[in-house]
């Protein structure tokens, strides 16, 4: 499977997995699940500097680059916006800096959650991805 | 009998009826009717007033004051005609009382920065209250960290009504102003306004009411208030956004200093010596924002129409109704009980995020408010990032209620 497959592949599974869901109290159940289901971030994260502050909830965002990857943990005070932060973790988490900052994360379009990034939104997930292909641009560059 | 219920009859709001002329109300999310509760953001249109506005660019729109054409005239005449409008609504003492503003927000800051200016001096003190919003607080921290002067909170108690024995406590010769809301937007407290008014004036200070959510809600007579400032927004009361007002005292008016420079606030300009406009158009610079001015006077004449009266019983109903039905939700918390309230229900469900709630609540077409509502300072007073917020209009029904109160256990079981 070539690196660019893999994002796709990712993203392809999440929207396979909704297209079996009808109405959106499905969808939502389902990605209130995977809220509960994400590890809560162990305490010693829940750092100031690692808090994404949305006007409404709060997102704490970790990242570590092992062997040209960067993996991603994180969390949030809200299961609804936790389970969209799960989803992107499932996505970009375990990629290379250049796939994180080429991700166009369609698959949010695909499932009917764009509304979530709306800047009216203010829940923190639009700065997360930001976050997100921030610290993939600090590891390239460290990296090459 | 026979009387009570014939003025029971006559007391009724005809809500099917105003409801047919907001539009807004006509509209389907997510083929589900909406339940609009997000009143004490913004308020809907009625026909009236989205007529009003049409109809001025159609038939009426000109520059006003200067021209002397036709429309000019009108337009000038249709302008002013809100002023008198607004005075008579507010029970002003005279039209040069009333200056057209953006909003509530802008109102104050003219305050702040013209009387503020002039009158408040190092070591003095500026009283507000736990439950402003941020629009009430912000101003005059600026203000104070300017001049040096002092910004004084008075708390509130657990029901959210100020403690008025430490507002008397706070109240001192140093008291150059109190500023203070006569309804909270978070949690719809009706604070004793008269009284502040009455102890404020006691020791010389000057008393700022914000009437952001009061004007929909309640018969506000300046005069009898005896408030040397009061604030509003259009938009809050039916009438479009972008335009506000600011009453003062007339002999306070005029004493003040001017605002914004520019055409329209002038009587005379020379590169040496530039003279200024009376009132009102002392404070207003520049082209105002004439056809939201115009159509403010179709919001003021249908809430007129209505009945302030009859308004807001059915909001009290509305209120007594919701609040005896959220309660028997379990674990729901109501934020705000104070005994005098408008119709505004603040809560939260334990272990649930509110911004959860209202992610799942908007899924069934049902618009309420999450967060701190930009009142900070009274979220940390009880320890809550947040709550969610519905709060009532003319138009909204008991049906609606219900369906607020199955939205949030539906939304309740899908969380837990």
């Amino acid at each position: 499977m070539s690196e660019s497959n893999t994002i796709a592949a990712r993203e392809a599974e999440i929207v396979e997995a909704f297209s079996l869901l009808d109405s959106w109290e499905e969808k939502y159940e389902y990605i209130i699940e995977l809220g509960k289901q994400l590890p809560p971030l162990d305490a010693k994260y829940k750092l100031e500097e690692n808090i994404i502050k949305g006007c409404q909830s709060t997102v704490w965002l970790v990242a570590n680059f092992e062997n040209g990857k960067v993996y991603f943990k994180a969390d949030s005070d809200a299961v609804i916006v936790k389970g969209l932060v799960s989803l992107l973790i499932k996505v970009l988490s375990g990629l290379t800096p250049d796939e994180i900052l080429q991700a166009k994360l369609g698959f949010l379009q695909d499932i009917g959650m764009m509304s979530h990034l709306a800047q009216t939104r203010s829940n923190g997930l639009r700065a997360m991805i930001q976050q997100m292909k921030n610290y993939a641009l600090a590891f390239q560059s460290i990296h090459s | 009998m026979i009387m009570e219920t014939a003025s029971a009859i006559l007391n009724t709001l005809p809500v099917s009826e105003i409801r047919s002329q907001f539009p807004l109300l006509q509209r389907t999310i997510n083929n589900k009717p909406i339940v609009y509760l997000d009143n004490a953001a913004t308020t809907q249109k009625p026909w009236a007033v989205i007529n009003a506005l049409r109809d001025f660019y159609v038939n009426t729109n000109a520059n006003i004051h200067r021209g002397i054409h036709t429309l000019a005239e009108e337009a000038t005449t249709a302008y002013e005609a809100t002023r008198l409008a607004v005075q008579s609504f507010i029970g002003a003492a005279a039209p040069e009382e009333i200056i057209f503003t953006r909003g509530t927000t802008e109102s104050i800051n003219l305050v702040a920065n013209t009387w503020g200016k002039q009158n408040i001096h190092e070591g003095d003190e500026i009283l507000i209250s736990a439950m402003e919003h941020h629009s009430n607080i912000v101003p005059w921290q600026i203000l104070c960290a300017e001049k040096k002067a002092v910004l004084k909170v008075v708390p509130v108690n657990d029901a959210g009504e100020l403690i008025m024995e430490e507002f008397e406590k706070l109240l001192s010769p140093k008291t150059k102003l109190v500023a203070i809301t006569y309804v909270s937007n978070s949690l719809g407290t009706i604070n004793p306004i008269s009284d502040i008014i009455t102890m404020a004036h006691n020791v010389g200070a000057l008393v700022l009411v914000d009437g952001a959510q009061a004007t929909v809600h309640l018969n506000i007579k300046v005069q009898q208030l005896n408030c040397d400032f009061y604030a509003f927004s259009g938009h809050k009361i039916y009438g479009p956004t972008g335009v506000g007002v600011l009453y003062g005292k007339q002999a306070l008016l005029e004493s003040m200093p001017v605002f914004m420079g520019g055409g329209e606030m002038i009587k005379e300009v020379s590169f040496g010596k530039t003279t200024y406009a009376v009132l009102p158009y002392k404070y207003e610079a520049g082209t105002p924002n004439i056809a939201d001015t115009v159509a403010l006077k179709a919001a003021i004449d249908f809430m007129q129409q209505t009945g302030i009266e009859k308004i807001q019983a059915h909001e009290n109903a509305l209120l007594a109704y919701s609040t005896d039905k959220m309660l028997q939700i379990d674990d729901l918390h109501i934020y705000g009980t104070a005994k005098n309230k408008t119709g505004v229900i603040s809560f939260l469900v334990k272990n649930i995020h509110p911004q959860d709630i209202g992610v799942l609540l908007d899924n069934q077409a049902i618009a309420v408010r999450t967060g701190h509502h930009c009142t900070q300072p009274l979220m940390h007073r009880f320890g809550i990032p947040g709550t969610v917020r519905a709060s009532f209009a003319m138009y909204n029904t008991f049906e609606e209620v219900d369906a607020l109160v199955k939205g949030i256990e539906k939304s309740i079981k899908m969380l837990l």
